[in-house]
């Protein structure tokens, strides 16, 4: 039953892509009609477990060398878990796009997508082998560049879902590659026997570490890590409700799930978890410290994006396996909730510069208290769902990693400041631009009140006050050394300190932004401007790799299409001019007259008639 | 009983006149009546050799009859290609025409 998960929606995106036009408005409720069968599957998946059904297998696909690579269904916590999530936040997003979608033009396409994007998310996280997952891992990446660029009208838009598509491709050829060297070494695919073969493995030690790290490299182009996190930025080009789903709560989480889904093979190799965690902190600080210099509100948030999975890459880094997992879930809700506020202002203002809002709060009510709510958890001020998860990650990271637990303090100070000067800007204060805002329509707020209220308690599930229930629940098998679902002794001074943080971000925000009152502090942005313009100009990476590898690529693509132009096609044009030279002499004989064609047969007939009657030249008679 | 090449001679000069038509009119529809004497002329000569060299079967008059049939539809091939023509070039003689000129 469990695999019918995945297939409801992939039967809403054949039915939305072959009678969309005749649909229109039906196309949506048939996508969310098979998003809430998935979730309504998925909790049956849920207490299936509870009750011991686990895995199983549909069939066999290949046998490789006596191999067999099957179409399995994975079911375990962590898959259920997300399961959960992905059906839970994709329906609560596609009601919300009824309303924020309305009018397009392109409006079934739309869900058809969005459906089909569902659907291979679902499979990818159903996968119970290597193979399969790297299918729907491609699904997922299509359907992003597919959304990103929806509105390919716009060149901008266009440029941008090439781009994501492009960057995510080095990630991705590292993860095949990655699975290739895996096979090569162990002669398994499946995740559930991955840690049995990487013990017989046996001294193939060296490849086994490369293809940890490629397949690392598949999660950090998918999850938007540095060096590869340059196309998320740009994915915003996307319609909102996308940037919620898609490029927020639920795929850019699929490299962080799939780190999660094969953590045996990094927890075996030290040296390849100290590579996720020095990522997961690189990313964490560089896209925080860029988010609070940003004036766009979907670019903050993404940047946002960046930075919090690569909280949860560094929680997964330092042994957090529970840490990294609970944080996404927490995360996917409460980000999703921040996006989809951004698309009811954007609804409202159609603007995106957080410079022309200002004093939104008394005219978008659900909007801004949601979105205040949704700020509140990912700055991790208690007892809002990012501070359990938050404080999960930091007390891991304490044991025995000072530099990484810095890197998470400082991320989260950088993180409750720039999102608090996101939300005083947008709703308080005066207005500082002509607008006309109003409430979004009932179809989007519904959906940001649920998540507010899933951003506010889904903490508590990994809160002492309900017993630390997904500690139980996930964890990392103790058989290959995780810890077994104990949860940890509550470490007071290390959640005081996470609340006190957030705090001291929310606080200097609030000096800084409502104080003073201004967009920008201009003492303070005078006394630090090369920092201020390194952050504005995101670091100079994109310039970085427009000189280093877009500029010699376009180089040697002109120097080949020049080799193509005048070598192949000269020698071609030279065989073809050659030919017309030699047909000189015989062209006149087709004079194009369809007279003369017939006089020639008719002489043809009588000279054939002669031949057949005297014979050739008349020597001797034929027949 | 009528010889047989009174017959040969009839079919013989229809086909003369056809060829003949075909060569020399510079009016499309002119040549196209041309094809069909062509044609009949063979009808003519199928039809006489059945009767004299193998009367019993009527092989050479189901013959005719294809002929017919067939030249039937290739007239209606021809005339639509004359009024396409037509409408292109407003003009419907022969020797206007040399798209296929080499």
């Amino acid at each position: 039953m469990v695999h019918l998960i995945a297939v409801f929606p992939f039967l809403a995106f054949v039915i939305n892509i072959l009678f969309g036009r005749r649909l229109r408005g039906a196309s949506a409720w048939i996508s969310i009609a098979a998003s809430i069968g998935s979730f309504l599957l998925s909790v049956a998946a849920f207490q299936g477990l509870r009750s011991g059904q686990g895995s199983y297998n549909l069939g066999t696909w290949l046998t490789i060398h006596g191999v067999p690579l099957n179409f399995g269904v994975l079911v375990d916590p962590l898959s259920v878990m997300m399961l959960l999530v992905v059906t839970i936040v994709a329906t609560l997003i596609k009601i919300y796009s009824v309303g924020y979608m309305r009018g397009d033009s392109r409006y079934s396409r739309y869900f058809a997508y969005i459906s089909l994007f569902t659907a291979s998310m679902l499979g990818l996280i159903l996968s119970d082998n290597f193979v399969m997952l790297y299918i729907f891992w491609e699904g997922v990446g299509l359907c992003s560049y597919l959304l990103i660029a929806f509105w390919f009208e716009r060149p901008a838009a266009a440029r941008a879902g090439l781009k994501a598509f492009l960057t995510t491709r080095i990630g991705d050829t590292g993860f095949l590659i990655g699975i290739f060297l895996l096979f090569f070494a162990t002669k398994n695919l499946h995740f559930d026997h991955l840690g049995a073969a990487i013990a017989s493995a046996g001294p193939q030690e060296g490849l086994l570490i490369a293809a940890a790290i490629l397949i690392f490299l598949g999660a950090i182009g998918k999850s938007a890590q540095f060096p590869l996190h340059v196309w998320l930025p740009d994915a915003m080009e996307g319609p909102t409700a996308v940037s919620a789903l898609i490029h927020a709560a639920t795929m850019v989480a699929a490299g962080v799930y799939l780190v999660a889904r094969c953590y045996v093979l990094f927890m075996a190799y030290p040296v390849c978890l100290q590579v996720v965690a020095v990522i997961g902190a690189i990313s964490a600080l560089m896209a925080a410290s860029i988010a609070t210099v940003n004036n766009d509100i979907k670019r903050i948030l993404a940047y946002s994006t960046i930075s919090q999975l690569g909280l949860m890459m560094l929680g997964l880094g330092v042994g957090g396996y529970t840490a990294g997992t609970f944080h996404l879930m927490t995360h996917a809700f409460f980000k999703a909730l921040l996006f989809l506020c951004a698309g009811s202002v954007i609804h409202a203002l159609h603007t995106q510069d957080i410079r022309k809002m200002g004093g939104l709060l008394p005219h978008m009510k659900v909007t801004g208290w949601t979105l205040i709510i949704g700020m509140l958890a990912i700055a991790g001020v208690p007892p809002f769902s990012g501070f359990w998860s938050k404080d999960e990650i930091l007390v891991q990271a304490w044991s025995g990693h000072p530099v990484l637990f810095g890197c998470a303090v400082l991320t989260s100070l950088l993180t409750a400041f720039y999102m608090s000067r996101l939300v005083f800007l947008v709703l308080f204060g005066k207005p500082r631009s002509e607008f006309h805002a109003h409430e979004s329509p009932r179809t989007m707020s519904i959906p940001l009140m649920i998540l507010a209220v899933l951003a506010v308690f889904s903490g508590f599930l990994g809160s002492p006050f309900l017993h630390h229930a997904f500690q139980k629940f996930i964890f990392f098998s103790p058989e290959h050394g995780g810890e077994g679902g104990e949860a940890h002794p509550l470490n007071y001074s290390i959640m005081l300190l996470s609340a006190l943080i957030s705090l001291a971000g929310i606080g200097l925000a609030y000096v800084l932004y409502i104080r003073q009152n201004k967009i920008l502090p201009e003492g303070l942005r005078r006394m630090f401007t090369p920092l201020y313009k390194l952050l504005l100009n995101k670091y100079y990476i994109d310039e970085i790799y427009e000189a280093v590898i877009v500029k010699p690529c376009l180089a040697v693509c002109r120097w080949l299409s020049g080799f193509d132009c005048f070598v192949i096609d000269g020698l071609v044009n030279a065989a073809a001019r050659f030919f017309q030279f030699l047909s000189l002499a015989v062209r006149p004989v087709q004079t194009g007259l369809i007279q003369n064609y017939v006089l020639i047969q008719v002489m043809g007939v009588v000279v054939l008639i002669v031949v057949l009657f005297f014979g050739i030249a008349g020597f001797s008679r034929v027949g | 009983m009528i010889p047989l090449v009174f017959f040969v001679t009839i079919s013989l000069f229809l086909f003369c006149v056809g060829i003949f038509g075909v060569l020399s009119r510079r009016n499309v529809v002119g040549a196209l009546m041309s094809i069909e004497l062509i044609l009949n002329a063979a009808n003519i000569n199928l039809v006489a050799f059945n009767r004299y060299l193998g009367p019993s079967d009527g092989l050479g008059q189901i013959f005719a009859l294809f002929v017919v049939a067939i030249s039937a539809a290739e007239s209606v091939v021809g005339l639509v290609m004359v009024i396409t023509i037509y409408r292109n070039a407003k003009t419907i003689f022969l020797d206007k025409f040399n798209l296929m000129k080499g």
